[in-house]
C-alpha cells in the first residue's frame, strides 16, 4: 500500500465572491498516474496552482512528502518535488530552449554548470527537441512549446510532475508521444497528475480519476468507474 | 501649541482638501484603479491642465473652473491620443510592464520640461472674484479657494459613478476592467473602450488642474507633489473602487492638514508616501478594493 | 588559459590605469570635471540596469539614492570629517539598506507598486533632506576639499576615483550578468511565475538586486560633495538623475552590461558637449524625447540595433 505523496485537505480558495474551490480533498499515492479531469471552469487548473503554491488556500492544508506546505512559496515546494507545466505555456523568452531548461536544473535539480548541460541534452533528447536546442521560444510551434513546458518540469527533477493540458491541440500521434514519455517517466518513480480533456488519453493513462465540478470534488475512481458514473456525465453534458 | 479651534480649522481645511484631492485622484483611479494601466504622467497632466487654465486665466480673464470645464474635450483627445501610442506600441506586445511604465515616465518628465522651458520657474497664479473671499460656519473660517474645488470636486466624483454605473460607456469599461474576453463576445471593442476611459481620465486631470491653480500657484515641479498623493489615495481606497476613492481622499486631506498644522507643513509629502508605503505592505486591496 | 574573468579583471586594471595616466598628464582641467560627470554616469547607468534590465523591474527613484549617498558623505564629513573611501562605502550602505527598505515593502506584489512607490520615495525624501538643517537643509552647504589631493588638484583625483568605481560597478554587473543570480534575474524578469515554479526565490533574487543597486547608486552619490563643493537639495535630487539613469541603458541596451556604458559614455558626452550650446533644460528635454522615441521604436536599444543588423 503506497503512502500518500500529496495529501491536500479540505481546501477552500475563493476570488472575491466567486468561490474557486470549496472543500476539496485529494490524496495522490506515490508512484500513482492520476488524473484530474472536470469541465471547462470547474477549478482544476486553480487546485493545481494552489498545489504549486502560486495561489494561497484560504482554507484547508496541503501536505508533500509529509512536509505541510500550505504556506510554503513555490519555489521552495519545487525545491521539495513538485513541477508543474502551465497550460498557457510561459516560457522564458529570452533564452534558448536548452537555457529554459538550466533554470530549473540549477535551481531546483542542483545541478549547475557542465553536468546541467549534459541532463538538458539528455531530456530535450527524450521529448524530441533536441534540434531545437539554441533556439529561442519564438522561434517553437505550439506544440514544440507545450513539450518544453514538460521538458522545464522534467529539468526540476521532481518526485510529484503535475502536466496541465499538455495535449490540447495535438495531433492524435503527438498525443501518444507525449504519453510515451509521461509513462516512461512514471516508471522511473515519478508520480504524475495528469489534467487533461482528451479523454482517451487520461482513460489510458490514469490508474485513478478524480472529477471536479464548480470546485467541487463529485467522483473518484478507476477509469472505468467514472466511465460509467452517472454525475461525471451529467457536469460535462448537463441536465 | 493645541487649541479646539486649531483642530477644528484643521479638519475642515482637511475635509476641504479631500473634495479637491478626490477630483485629482479620479483620473488615476479610473485608468490605473480600473484598467491597471500604470499612467504615471497623470500628475504631469495634472499641472498641464493647471498651465491651461492660467494661461486663459491670464490672457483671456476666464474664469478659472469654467477654463478647465472647457479644456476637457482637447485633453479628452490628448489622453485618446496617448492610449493609442501606447496600446499599439506595448499593450498590444504584452510588454507594457517595463517598457510601458518608461513610456509614461518619459510623458510625464517631458511635459513638466517643457512647461519649465515655456514658463520659467515663477509661480503662476489665478485671479478670479471669489478667490480672497471666506464665509464662516459654526465658528470655523471657510476659504472660497477651498471650498469651491471641494464642491468641484464632489461634483466630479459623483458624475464619474454615475457614468460608471448609468451609461453604456461606462459599464462598458466596468466589464472591460472585469473581463476583456467577455467584453469582446458582446460585440465592444476593449480597446475602443479602454481608449475612452483614458480620455476621460485626462480630461479629469484638466479639471483638477484648474481647481489646483485655484487654490494655490503651482510651479512645473509641482507635479511631483501629486506623485505620492493621486497613488496613495488610488491604493488605500482600492482600486476599482469610486467611492473609496472619495473616502480616501478626504482620509489624506485630513491628515496632512493635522499634520501640517501641528508639525509643521513640510511633512505632507511624507504622510502620502507613509500612507502608500503601509496599504501596501499591509493590506494592498485597500479599504474597498476587489 | 586565462579565463574570461581573468581577462575582464585585467581589463579592468588596464582602465583605471588608463584613468591614472591621464590624470597625471595635466591635462586641461574641464576635460577632468567632464570626465569625473560621464564616469558617473558609466556607475549610475550600470547600477539602474542590474535592478531594470536584468531583473525587469524600473526604478523611477535614482536621485533619492544617489542623493542618499551624498547627504551620507555630507553627514559624515561635517561630522568626523571622514576620509574618502570611508564615505563611499558609507554611502554605499546607507543608499543599500534604503533599497532594501523599498524592495521588502513593495516587491512582494506587482512591479508596477515598486516603481511608484520609488517614484513618489525621490519626493519624500527631498522634502526630508531640505528640513534637516545639519546638512544644509533648503540653503544647501558648504564642503571644504582635503588638503594635498594626488595629482595637485582633488578634481582630477576624482576622476581617477570615479574610473575606478566605473570598473567596479561594471565588473559587479558583469560578474552577477554571467552568475547563477544573473541566469534566476532573467528568468524572473522573463516570467516571474514560471521562474518561481521552477525553482528560483524570486524574492530573495529581486531584493538582492535591489540592494546591489542602491549600494553602487549611493557609491557614485558618496564623492558627489567633494566634487561640487556646495550641495544643496535641488542638485543632489536633480531630474538629470532620474531621467538619465533611465535614459542611458535603455538606449544602449538593457540586457548586458555593455549596453549601459554604451548609453552612459554617449549620453553623457553629448549632454556635457550641448551644455555648452544650449540650456540644460532643453538638454533633457532631448534626452526625455530620445528615450521616449526608443522605448516605442527601439526597445532594444543601440544593442539589439547591432545584434539585428548581425543577423541574431
Amino acid at each position: 500500500m503506497a503512502a500518500a505523496l500529496l495529501e491536500v485537505d479540505g481546501v477552500v480558495k475563493r476570488f472575491g465572491g466567486f468561490t474557486a474551490l470549496n472543500n476539496v480533498t485529494i490524496h495522490v499515492k506515490q508512484g500513482e498516474r492520476f488524473g484530474l479531469i472536470g469541465p471547462n471552469g470547474s477549478g482544476k487548473t486553480t487546485l493545481i496552482n494552489c498545489v504549486s503554491g502560486s495561489l494561497r488556500v484560504d482554507q484547508g492544508r496541503i501536505r508533500f512528502a509529509g512536509t505541510d506546505v500550505t504556506t510554503l512559496p513555490p519555489h521552495r515546494r519545487t525545491q521539495l518535488g513538485i513541477a508543474r507545466s502551465f497550460q498557457i505555456p510561459k516560457p522564458f523568452r529570452s533564452m534558448t530552449v536548452l537555457e529554459n531548461l538550466g533554470i530549473p536544473l540549477e535551481y531546483a535539480g542542483h545541478a549547475r554548470g557542465h553536468d546541467g548541460a549534459a541532463e538538458a541534452a539528455d531530456i530535450l533528447r527524450e521529448i524530441g527537441l533536441e534540434a531545437k536546442a539554441h533556439l529561442r521560444p519564438a522561434g517553437l510551434t505550439q506544440i514544440e512549446m507545450r513539450k518544453l513546458e514538460l521538458a522545464r518540469a522534467m529539468a526540476a527533477r521532481p518526485k510529484l510532475l503535475i502536466s496541465d493540458e499538455a495535449m490540447a491541440g495535438l495531433s492524435s500521434a503527438e498525443v501518444d508521444d507525449i504519453l510515451t514519455i509521461l509513462f516512461r517517466l512514471n516508471a522511473q518513480g515519478i508520480t504524475i497528475i495528469m489534467i487533461e480533456h482528451i479523454m482517451r488519453a487520461v482513460m489510458r493513462f490514469s490508474e485513478r480519476i478524480v472529477v471536479l465540478d464548480a470546485g467541487e470534488r463529485i467522483a473518484e475512481g478507476t477509469p472505468e468507474e467514472i466511465v460509467r458514473n452517472p454525475a461525471v456525465e451529467k457536469a460535462y453534458l448537463g441536465e | 501649541m493645541f487649541s479646539w479651534d486649531l483642530l477644528a480649522n484643521a479638519v475642515v481645511a482637511g475635509l476641504l482638501l479631500g473634495g479637491f484631492y478626490a477630483a485629482v485622484s479620479l483620473g488615476i483611479g479610473l485608468v490605473f484603479g480600473l484598467l491597471d494601466i500604470a499612467n504615471i504622467a497623470q500628475p504631469a497632466f495634472l499641472i498641464l491642465g493647471a498651465y491651461a487654465t492660467y494661461v486663459m486665466n491670464e490672457s483671456f480673464g476666464f474664469d478659472p473652473i469654467l477654463s478647465g470645464i472647457l479644456f476637457t474635450p482637447v485633453f479628452y483627445l490628448i489622453g485618446a491620443a496617448v492610449y493609442r501610442i501606447y496600446y499599439s506600441s506595448f499593450e498590444r506586445r504584452g510588454e507594457e510592464s517595463l517598457r510601458g511604465l518608461v513610456f509614461f515616465f518619459g510623458i510625464l518628465f517631458i511635459l513638466e520640461v517643457s512647461l519649465s522651458l515655456k514658463f520659467g520657474v515663477d509661480y503662476r497664479l489665478v485671479q478670479a472674484g471669489y478667490i480672497g473671499k471666506s464665509i464662516e460656519f459654526a465658528g470655523v473660517g471657510i476659504a472660497f479657494r477651498y471650498l469651491i474645488p471641494c464642491v468641484v470636486g464632489l461634483a466630479m466624483t459623483g458624475a464619474l459613478y454615475l457614468f460608471l454605473g448609468r451609461t453604456f460607456y461606462g459599464r462598458a469599461i466596468m466589464a472591460v476592467s472585469q473581463d476583456q474576453g467577455a467584453l469582446r463576445l458582446m460585440g465592444a471593442n476593449p480597446v475602443h473602450i479602454k481608449t475612452i476611459a483614458f480620455g476621460v481620465g485626462i480630461a479629469a486631470a484638466s479639471l483638477a488642474g484648474a481647481l489646483l491653480i485655484t487654490i494655490s500657484p503651482v510651479v512645473p515641479s509641482t507635479d511631483r507633489d501629486y506623485i505620492g498623493r493621486m497613488f496613495a489615495i488610488t491604493v488605500l481606497g482600492g482600486m476599482g473602487s469610486i467611492g473609496g476613492t472619495l473616502v480616501a481622499a478626504v482620509l489624506l486631506g485630513v491628515t496632512e492638514s493635522l499634520m501640517s498644522t501641528f508639525a509643521g507643513p513640510s511633512w505632507s509629502q511624507a504622510v502620502s508616501f507613509g500612507i502608500l508605503l503601509l496599504v501596501l505592505a499591509v493590506r494592498p486591496a485597500g479599504l474597498f478594493g476587489r | 588559459m586565462i579565463t574570461r574573468t581573468e581577462w575582464a579583471l585585467a581589463a579592468g586594471l588596464a582602465v583605471i590605469a588608463a584613468g591614472i595616466g591621464l590624470a597625471a598628464l595635466r591635462l586641461n582641467p574641464y576635460l577632468y570635471f567632464a570626465g569625473y560627470v560621464i564616469l558617473q554616469y558609466v556607475v549610475i547607468a550600470t547600477a539602474w540596469n542590474i535592478l531594470g534590465g536584468y531583473a525587469g523591474y524600473v526604478n523611477f527613484g535614482t536621485p533619492a539614492f544617489f542623493a542618499m549617498g551624498a547627504y551620507t558623505a555630507v553627514f559624515l564629513i561635517r561630522w568626523v570629517k571622514a576620509p574618502l573611501p570611508v564615505l563611499i562605502l558609507a554611502g554605499g550602505l546607507v543608499a543599500a539598506l534604503l533599497g532594501l527598505g523599498i524592495g521588502y515593502l513593495t516587491l512582494r506584489l506587482r512591479g508596477t507598486f515598486f516603481s511608484i512607490a520609488t517614484l513618489a520615495l525621490a519626493v519624500v525624501l527631498q522634502t526630508v533632506m531640505i528640513n534637516w538643517e545639519y546638512v544644509g537643509g533648503s540653503r544647501g552647504i558648504s564642503v571644504i576639499r582635503p588638503s594635498g589631493p594626488p595629482f595637485g588638484n582633488y578634481v582630477v583625483f576624482l576622476f581617477t576615483v570615479m574610473t575606478a568605481l566605473a570598473v567596479l560597478a561594471v565588473l559587479v554587473a558583469r560578474f552577477i550578468e554571467r552568475s547563477w543570480i544573473g541566469r534566476g534575474l532573467a528568468a524572473l524578469r522573463d516570467n516571474e511565475e514560471a521562474a518561481e515554479c521552477m525553482g528560483v526565490p524570486t524574492l530573495k533574487l529581486k531584493l538582492f538586486a535591489t540592494t546591489v543597486s542602491g549600494f553602487l547608486l549611493g557609491v557614485a552619490g558618496a564623492p558627489f560633495p567633494y566634487y561640487v563643493t556646495f550641495v544643496e537639495p535641488n542638485s543632489a535630487f536633480a531630474l538629470d538623475y532620474a531621467v538619465n539613469a533611465l535614459a542611458m541603458p535603455m538606449i544602449g541596451g538593457t540586457t548586458s552590461w555593455i549596453g549601459p556604458v554604451i548609453g552612459a559614455v554617449l549620453l553623457a558626452t553629448a549632454q556635457q558637449l550641448a551644455t555648452v550650446t544650449i540650456s540644460s533644460e532643453l538638454n533633457l528635454l532631448i534626452v526625455g524625447v530620445v528615450l521616449v522615441l526608443f522605448v516605442v521604436v527601439a526597445p532594444e536599444g543601440i544593442l539589439g540595433l547591432v545584434r539585428r543588423v548581425r543577423g541574431r
